[in-house]
C-alpha cells in the first residue's frame, strides 16, 4: 500500500439478500440504500418522504431490523438482509401485518404504509410484549402518517399483540 | 439528496483500519452507524474524502464485564444497551439514556463510538456516560491512550482523537452508583432533547447547557455542604453558556436545567423514564 495513492474506490459492489434472493449491484459509493432499492431492483415500496431521516416511509428491514434507507449508503448493505414490503407476502396470503392494516383501516393514501409494515414487524419481532397503546406510538414514534392515521394504526398493532398473547 | 461523490472503503478488520487511519489520518473518515455522518453528507454540511467504514469490524461490538468496570465496545448499537442484561444489571442508566435517543430505526444503526465521536452537546448517551464517570479508549496503530468520557468533546463536533486513532470502547466503572436518574426535555416530535440531566449518586451531568456535555459542579458542591434541593438545583445552570436558537433561548434553557435537576434530585432513587 503505497501512502500517496487514495485508498478506496467511487464505485462499490453491492451483494446482499433482497427479499430472500441474492442481489448483485456495483453502484457509486454515495448511493443511498433507498435508491438502490428503488431504481436498481424496481422495488418502490420504500418511498422517500422527507429524505432527512425524519418520516420513515423508507423504512426497511436491515437483518430483520427497521432501519431508514435514506440514511444507510448501499454498500453498507453489503453483505446483509434486506426485506422491502414487497417481500412480505406469501404468494396471495398477505403477512399477518399487512392483514391486520387491512383489518383495522390502517391507511388512507398508503404513502406511510410500507415503512410503517416493516416497522410493526420489527417491533413485534423484538418486542414479546405484551404491548400498552402507549409502547406502541412509542415505537412508532419514528414513522410519520401524513394522513394522521394514527388510531387505526395502532389499533392493528395492539390486535396482533392481542392475539399473539392469547396464544 | 445525496452525498457528493465520495471514495469509500470498507475496512476489513480493526487492525486495516488503524493502519489506514496511520496513513492517511484526516482524508478518511469513519464511518459507524452513519446516523449523524450520512445526514451531513446529504444536507452538504459536511465533506469527505474517503469513508472508512466500520461495519465489518464487528470485533467492536461487545459488552464485556471485566470485574472493576463495565466495557461497551465503540461499535455497539444503540439497540444492544436496551436488551443486554450486563447493562440492565451494572449500567441501567446507560439504558434509559439509550432508550432516548431519536426513534427505532437511529437506534438500530447509531454506535455508542459514533456518539461519542461526533461531540453533540445534547447526545443522550454520551450524557449518560459522563455522569457515571467514564473513560474511553482512543487506539491507533502505535498506542492507546484512555481519556475521561467529560473530556474527550473540546466543542460541537470537536474531540481530542487524533486523525491516526479511532474511539474502540468505553469503560464504565463498576461498582455502578447506587442511586440515578436521566430526565429530558424534548419536544415529543422527533426532537432531540433541549435539556437533558443524568445524575448518578452525587455527580450531576447535563446536555444542551453549552457547547459539551458538562458536569453541574454548583449542584455538586452544594449538594456535598449538604443544601437541600432546592438551593442545590437553583446553581445547575451555573458556568453554563447554552445556545439561543429557533427551539429554544438562553432564559428558557437556563431555566429547564433548573426544573430537571430539582426533579432529578427529589427523586433520585427511582429508574422511571420521563415519557418522550
Ligand atoms: C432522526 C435522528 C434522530 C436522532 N435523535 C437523537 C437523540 O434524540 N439523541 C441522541 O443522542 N442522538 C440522536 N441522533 C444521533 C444518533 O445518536 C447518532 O447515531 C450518533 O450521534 C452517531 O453514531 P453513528 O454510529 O451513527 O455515527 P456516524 O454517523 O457513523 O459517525 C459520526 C461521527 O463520528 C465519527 N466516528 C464514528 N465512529 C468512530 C470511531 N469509532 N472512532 C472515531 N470516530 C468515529 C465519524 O467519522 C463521524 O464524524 C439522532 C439521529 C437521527 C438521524
Ligand atoms: S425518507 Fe427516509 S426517513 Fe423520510
Ligand atoms: S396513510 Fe397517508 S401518509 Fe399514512
Amino acid at each position: 500500500m503505497s501512502i500517496d495513492a487514495r485508498p478506496g474506490t467511487t464505485t462499490v459492489a453491492v451483494s446482499a439478500t433482497v427479499n430472500g434472493r441474492p442481489e448483485s449491484r456495483r453502484v457509486p459509493a454515495r448511493t443511498l440504500l433507498v435508491h438502490l432499492l428503488r431504481e436498481e431492483f424496481g422495488l418502490t415500496a420504500a418511498t422517500v418522504g422527507c429524505d432527512t431521516s425524519s418520516c420513515g416511509a423508507c423504512t426497511v428491514l436491515f437483518d430483520g431490523r427497521s432501519v431508514k434507507s435514506c440514511t444507510l449508503l448501499a454498500a453498507q448493505a453489503d453483505g446483509a438482509d434486506i426485506r422491502t414490503a414487497e417481500g412480505l407476502a406469501d404468494g396471495d396470503r398477505l403477512h399477518p401485518v399487512q392483514e391486520a392494516f387491512r383489518e383495522h383501516h390502517a391507511l388512507q393514501c398508503g404513502f406511510c404504509t410500507p415503512g410503517m409494515v416493516l416497522a410493526v414487524v420489527s417491533l413485534l419481532a423484538e418486542n414479546p410484549g405484551p404491548l400498552t397503546e402507549h409502547d406502541v406510538r412509542h415505537a412508532l414514534k419514528g414513522n410519520l402518517c401524513r394522513c394522521t392515521g394514527y388510531h387505526n394504526i395502532v389499533r392493528a398493532v395492539l390486535a396482533l399483540d392481542g392475539a399473539r398473547q392469547a396464544g | 439528496m445525496i452525498p457528493a461523490s465520495v471514495h469509500y472503503h470498507r475496512a476489513r478488520d480493526l487492525t486495516e483500519a488503524l493502519e489506514l487511519r496511520q496513513a492517511y489520518g484526516d482524508q478518511l473518515r469513519p464511518l459507524a452507524g452513519g446516523q449523524s455522518l450520512l445526514p451531513a453528507l446529504k444536507l452538504r454540511r459536511d465533506r469527505v474524502d474517503t469513508l472508512l467504514d466500520l461495519g465489518r469490524v464487528t470485533e467492536l461490538s461487545y459488552v464485556a464485564y471485566r470485574d472493576d468496570h463495565l466495557a461497551v465496545g465503540a461499535l455497539t448499537r444503540y439497540h444492544r444497551l436496551l436488551d443486554d442484561p450486563l447493562v440492565d444489571r451494572h449500567a441501567p442508566l446507560l439504558a434509559m439514556a439509550a432508550a432516548a435517543v431519536g426513534d427505532r430505526q437511529v437506534r438500530h444503526l447509531g454506535t455508542v463510538g459514533g456518539a461519542l465521536a461526533q461531540a453533540d452537546p445534547a447526545a443522550d448517551v454520551p450524557l449518560a456516560l459522563v455522569a457515571l464517570n467514564a473513560v474511553v479508549v482512543l487506539r491507533s496503530a502505535t498506542g492507546v491512550r484512555q481519556v475521561p468520557v467529560a473530556e474527550l468533546a473540546v466543542a460541537p463536533g470537536v474531540t481530542v482523537c487524533r486523525p491516526d486513532e479511532l474511539v474502540t470502547e468505553v469503560r464504565v466503572p463498576l461498582p455502578g452508583p447506587a442511586r440515578w436518574r436521566y430526565l429530558t426535555f424534548a419536544r415529543p416530535a422527533l426532537e432531540w432533547s433541549l435539556v437533558a440531566v443524568a445524575v448518578a449518586d452525587s455527580r450531576v451531568a447535563l446536555a444542551g447547557m453549552g457547547p459539551t456535555i458538562r458536569r453541574a459542579y454548583g449542584v455538586e458542591s452544594a449538594l456535598a455542604q449538604g443544601a437541600g434541593v432546592a438551593v442545590a438545583a437553583a446553581r445547575a445552570d451555573e458556568g453554563c453558556d447554552p445556545p439561543d436558537d429557533a427551539r429554544a433561548s438562553v432564559a428558557y434553557r437556563r431555566h429547564l436545567s433548573r426544573v430537571l435537576v430539582a426533579r432529578a434530585l427529589t427523586d433520585p432513587g427511582t429508574t422511571v423514564e420521563e415519557p418522550r
